[in-house]
């Protein structure tokens, strides 16, 4: 027989509305009459309502963990036990989904068995990282459910100082934006650091992401200390009939309001005979264009990824923007992935080395400087990576002379490639 | 026996998981088109189509809530799903019949369909009171009730373009960026309780965590403990997670706050943060109506003042910051001027003005 339910006056407003509601979900589990987490949900119910009436948390951290792996688990024990004791222990697994959150309903079915079985029935798809979080556990469940999910396929994801579980966009499997492989970038990358993601060691949290091309779906740019973006290089593809059809079908003045005038850059504009002229070489990729015409509209054939590195949120010196630090590269042949790889390797150890304890990578770069930081993983300085030059003239500029020379021994080697094909 | 070690297999290859039509046309899509919203068409180089359906959920579901969406995949798609990074769930079919039964089937039980193009989409969202150690506010409450408001502009596609919302239940703000982020705002510095820094605290890391310096090792009834200088703390919260006797949530002085005109697309203008335009104010579970109001006034101004394809940042940038706040009705005060690092740069240093 399973205890009382408690009551939950506010959070049973939260049940009304046309939204699915999540306390129903919960509620549901609660009354699964004879389920191992029946009594665990009841009082997680109560807890969360006494966290509504007095407007506080009540979870405290702790360790918890898997034999083998230092992190992926994140422990919570309830500071409100002698109330709710059921659900004194409600630990979360963050596992890491396949690239792209794709699942058939077999999978699904049995991850959901896994969580009947051992956890509390709550499961979010997903959270803020990307991960699974299979959310409610008691500790003498942890290792068994992990168990049962990792012989399904499954691994933990990170957590505390660690690499994290990486996100990338659908991309390829169904959007004609993609310019990248995402999901192989996503598992090239992540999983070449799973020491560094299972067993925490860095400074601070290591995000990847990976989006196809520069609407960039994942955030990669705000959230991402390494993000890598799919874009091109040559000139865009212009379908002239299906413009066209475009402008025939939505009026001159729509196409000019919401094209040609939007474009960032002055690159576009329409022809008297309602054929569109892109001058790509002004063109920066925003894809607001393409957004807008998708079936007139592609990227060109040659693409590539651009990445940049250091985004991140507020903490502790407030929200910062990636960099970028590769204004292209191409990722066809596998020698392409392995020198990307080896760059998420040289910013991995460098900034192991370099940053200080609790400091992001974007936070490490202000510090230090984007051009020491560069030096670091060993890239070339790139006139892409600044918004504009230097103001100040405080600086001193002695070794102006070698580094100008730098860059035009750097250019003259790109025109005897470039030449010799 | 040894125990089990664990296989550190990573990420898992999606391919298995797949729609067979999507594997097979990986790399090679065409182009995509709307026919409703909530509903993707995309077609493929091979002429393949494949039609999306989106609904919303409510991120944190139960077994019974996931077996349900299983059987409409099985019974009405093709047992196939994906989710959206704002939990949002895909199913996938290749024939167009299927689109509306399986419509149909959502929203009876009770799945909004919806999401696509210039809608408001699902609220990213954290943790809060149901599992993070640190919140001030829940999450999956706050994005419940307000997701009951902003139902409709799910449903549709009319906005004038797509809006991303997002929350967060403390000033890390894990919740991300959005057009409209609503997060807490601490108004108090913590309050130490000085009998237990001494046990839990690690004092060099908690001093080390603060952003302005304000955390000073200091003797407190002859132990070791800390202590804040009040006027510098700017009650970010920071020092809460490695010390949480040094309490920073407060049931009346931990507001919310709305920033708007975030937005992480290369679409026209650069990436941008969002800013600050509304605070103090209530964190009143259950259903936070006050935040709510606020929100889809800005959303309310926003869909009939910007034109076609602006985000909230383009619409912003055109009209500018005084305008927005006059249509908006929202007061402006001293603390929407930064004077934290760098906040020359935010400042107007032009004639540039609208009268
Ligand atoms: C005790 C402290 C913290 C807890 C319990 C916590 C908890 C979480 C959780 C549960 C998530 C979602 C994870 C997932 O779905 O995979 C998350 C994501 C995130 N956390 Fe925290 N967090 C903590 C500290 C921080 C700090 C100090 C920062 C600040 C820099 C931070 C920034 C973020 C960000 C930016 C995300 C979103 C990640 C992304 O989208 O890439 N968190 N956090
Ligand atoms: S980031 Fe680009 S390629 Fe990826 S899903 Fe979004 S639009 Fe498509
Ligand atoms: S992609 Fe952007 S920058 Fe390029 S032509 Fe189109 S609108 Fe202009
Ligand atoms: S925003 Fe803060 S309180 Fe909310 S889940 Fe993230 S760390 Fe926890
Ligand atoms: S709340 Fe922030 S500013 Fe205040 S003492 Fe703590 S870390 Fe420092």
């Amino acid at each position: 027989m399973s205890k009382p339910m408690h009551d939950t006056p506010m959070l049973d407003q939260l049940e009304s509305g046309p939204w699915p509601s999540f306390v129903t979900g919960i509620k549901r589990l609660a009354k699964d009459e004879g389920k191992p987490y029946q009594n665990m949900m009841i009082d997680l119910l109560g807890q969360l309502e006494h966290s509504y009436k007095t407007r506080k948390g009540y979870w405290k951290g702790g360790t918890v963990g898997v034999i083998g792996y230092g992190g992926g688990v994140i422990p919570r024990f309830s500071e409100v036990a002698a109330n709710y004791p059921a659900s004194k222990e409600f630990h979360t697994l963050r596992i890491q989904p396949a690239a792209g959150m794709h699942y058939d309903t077999k999978i699904m079915r049995q991850l959901c068995d896994v969580w009947e079985k051992y956890g509390s029935g709550l499961i979010a798809f997903h959270g803020q990282s990307g991960d699974i979080m299979f959310q409610g556990v008691s500790s003498d469940k942890v290792q068994a459910a992990f168990d049962e999910l990792n012989e399904m396929g499954f691994d933990l994801g990170g957590a505390g100082p660690a690499v994290r579980t990486g996100m990338s966009c659908v991309g390829a499997a169904r959007c004609e934006h993609s310019c990248a492989n995402e999901q192989k970038i996503h598992r090239i990358l992540v999983n070449n650091f799973l020491d560094d993601m299972h067993r925490p060691a860095l400074p601070y949290k290591f995000k990847f992401k990976v989006s196809g091309c520069p609407n960039d779906c994942m955030n990669s740019i705000e959230r991402a200390d390494m993000a890598v973006i799919g874009t091109w290089r040559d000139e865009m593809k212009v379908n002239q009939a299906e413009v066209k059809t475009f402008v025939a079908k939505k009026g001159r003045k729509y196409v000019i309001d919401n094209v040609i005038t939007r474009c960032p850059t002055n690159a576009l504009s329409l022809n008297d005979d309602d054929s569109l002229a892109v001058d790509n070489r002004n063109c920066v990729r925003c894809m607001h264009c393409i957004n807008v015409m998708t079936k007139a509209l592609s990227p060109g054939d040659d693409k590539g990824v651009t990445v940049l590195m250091g985004g991140k949120r507020t903490l502790k010196i407030g929200d910062l923007m990636g960099t970028v630090v590769i204004p292209f590269m191409k990722l066809e042949a596998q020698e392409d992935y392995d020198k990307l790889r080896e760059i998420a390797e040289a910013t991995i150890d460098f900034f192991a080395e370099n940053a200080l304890e609790h400091e992001r990578t974007g936070e490490m770069i202000e510090r230090i400087g984007l051009v020491n930081f560069l030096e670091g993983i060993g890239l070339e300085v790139d006139p892409n990576m600044i918004a504009e030059p230097r103001q100040c003239s405080y600086v001193r500029m002695d070794t102006w002379d070698e580094e100008a020379q730098k860059w035009f021994t750097r250019k003259a080697e790109e025109k005897r490639a470039a030449a010799a094909g | 026996m040894p125990p089990r070690m664990p296989i550190e297999s990573g990420v898992p290859d999606p391919f298995q998981y797949m729609h067979p039509l999507m594997a097979r046309n990986f790399g090679a899509w065409n182009y995509h088109e709307r026919p409703r919203p909530g509903v993707l068409c995309h077609t493929a180089k091979s002429g393949d189509k494949i039609w999306t359906v989106r609904a919303g959920t409510q991120r944190q579901m139960d077994l019974y809530t996931i077996r349900k969406l299983c059987d409409i995949a099985d019974e009405y798609a093709e047992g196939y799903v994906r989710f959206t990074i704002r939990s949002n769930i895909e199913f996938m079919v290749s024939n167009e019949a299927k689109v509306q039964p399986l419509i149909d089937k959502l929203t009876a039980e009770g799945f909004p369909v919806g999401g696509t193009g210039p809608s408001v989409s699902m609220i990213a969202h954290t943790q809060g009171w149901l599992h993070c150690d640190i919140p001030g506010t829940d999450a999956s409450g706050v994005v419940k009730a307000l997701m009951d408001e902003l139902y409709e502009e799910f449903i549709k596609e009319d906005m004038p373009n797509r809006v991303h919302i997002t929350t967060s239940c403390c000033q890390i703000n894990c919740g991300g960026q959005g057009d409209i982020a609503i997060n807490i705002q601490h108004t108090k510095p913590p309050k130490i309780n000085h009998d237990l820094v001494a046990n839990v605290c690690e004092r060099p890391s908690v001093v080390a965590r603060c952003p302005v310096a304000a955390i000073r090792p200091a003797l407190v009834n002859g132990k070791p403990s800390l202590e804040v200088d009040e006027k510098k703390c700017i009650c970010c919260g920071a020092c809460y997670p490695p010390c949480p006797p040094m309490q920073i949530n407060d049931p009346e002085h931990s507001k919310l706050a709305i920033w708007v005109g975030g937005n992480h697309s290369n679409a026209r203008s650069k990436p941008t943060f969002q800013k600050l335009v509304a605070a103090g104010i209530p964190n009143n579970p259950p259903r936070w109506t006050e935040a709510a109001a606020i929100v889809k006034k800005i959303l309310r101004v926003y869909k009939e003042d910007a034109r076609d394809w602006e985000r909230l940042s383009d619409w912003v940038a055109r009209i500018g910051w005084p305008r927005f706040f006059e249509l908006t009705e929202l007061p402006f005060t001293k603390f929407h001027i930064d004077n934290w690092r760098g906040a020359r740069r935010s400042l107007n240093a032009s004639t540039h003005i609208r009268f």
